[in-house]
C-alpha cells in the first residue's frame, strides 16, 4: 500500500490558519471521523498520545508532526494532510523539552502495522527529501498536494 | 544470553515510527549476519521484556538493564550510519 492510496481529497486542507495544535487534530478529525475512516474517541487519543509521546519532527526547514494513536480508534487506515498557513508548535519527538515549529501535520489512522510498513517507509522518506516537502506546502490545494505525493511515489 | 539475540524495537504506539524502524534493523542485522528476533512494541510494554538491545524513537519513562539506541535519526535521515554501527557494535559483542 502506498502513501497516495490512503490519502485522498476530502482529507486535505491546504494552507490552514490556526494558532495551536488542538485545533489542527480537531480539523483533520473531523475530515476523518465525518468519512468514516475513524471512531469519535479518535480525536482522544490522539490528544493523549501527544501529551505523552509528541510527535513533532525536527527535520531542518520544514518541521512535520505525524499525531497518531491506537489501532482501536481506528476504522480504515487513512492520512489526513494539513498544510498550515504560519507555524504552529509541537514538541519535539526526540527531545520534549523542546518546541518546534511545524508546517505540516499528517495524521496517521493506521490499524496494522504489518500491512503498512511500505506505506509508512515511503512517508519517512518523503520527510527526509526537503525539495518534496516545500511543494506540499506550496500546492494550493489538496488535489496538487496529492499529485506531489503520487509523483514522490513513483521517483522512489 | 546465548544463542539469538532479542532486539527490541518501541515508540509510543508501536505501530508508526517503530514499524519504520524495525524494518530497517531486520535489513541492518541481515546485511550484517547478525541473529536476531526483531520485536516491536509499545515503549510502556519494554520494562516487562528481556532484551539485548533496545532501539528507540521515543523518549524513556525509566531506565533498562539493556542498552539502548535512539533511532530518531532513522526518521530524519539525520546521523543514520552511526545509528547502524551503534545497533552493530552492541550485537556483536
Amino acid at each position: 500500500m502506498k502513501v497516495s492510496e490512503l490519502i485522498n481529497e476530502e482529507l486535505v486542507v491546504t494552507n490552514l490558519e490556526v494558532d495551536n495544535q488542538e485545533k489542527v487534530f480537531k480539523i483533520l478529525f473531523e475530515k476523518l471521523f465525518k468519512n468514516g475512516y475513524v471512531k469519535e474517541s479518535f480525536l482522544q487519543g490522539i490528544v493523549n498520545r501527544e501529551k505523552s509521546f509528541p510527535t513533532g519532527l525536527l527535520l531542518g526547514e520544514n518541521n512535520v508532526a505525524i499525531p497518531h494513536t491506537d489501532a482501536e480508534h481506528v476504522l480504515k487506515p487513512s492520512i489526513a494532510v494539513a498544510t498550515l498557513a504560519k507555524p504552529v508548535m509541537f514538541k519535539n519527538m526526540a527531545n520534549p523539552e523542546e518546541e518546534i515549529p511545524v508546517k505540516i501535520v499528517f495524521m496517521l489512522a493506521l490499524n496494522s502495522p504489518h500491512s503498512q510498513v511500505e506505506m509508512l517507509q515511503q512517508l519517512v522518506s518523503l520527510f527526509q527529501n526537503e525539495n518534496i516537502l516545500k511543494q506540499i506546502l506550496d500546492a494550493k490545494g489538496g488535489d496538487e498536494v496529492i499529485e506531489v505525493i503520487k509523483k514522490c511515489n513513483i521517483n522512489n | 544470553m546465548s544463542g539469538r539475540k532479542v532486539v527490541l524495537v518501541a515508540c509510543g504506539t508501536g505501530i508508526a515510527t517503530s514499524t519504520v524502524v524495525a524494518e530497517r534493523v531486520k535489513k541492518l542485522l541481515e546485511d550484517n549476519g547478525i541473529k536476531a528476533d526483531v520485536i516491536q512494541c509499545k515503549i510502556a510494554e519494554v520494562a516487562s521484556k528481556e532484551a539485548d538491545l533496545l532501539v528507540t524513537t521515543s523518549i524513556l519513562p525509566r531506565t533498562y538493564s539493556f542498552p539502548v539506541v535512539n533511532a530518531m535519526g532513522y526518521l530524519t535521515g539525520i546521523g543514520t550510519e552511526k545509528i547502524d554501527n551503534e545497533i552493530i557494535k552492541h550485537l556483536k559483542d
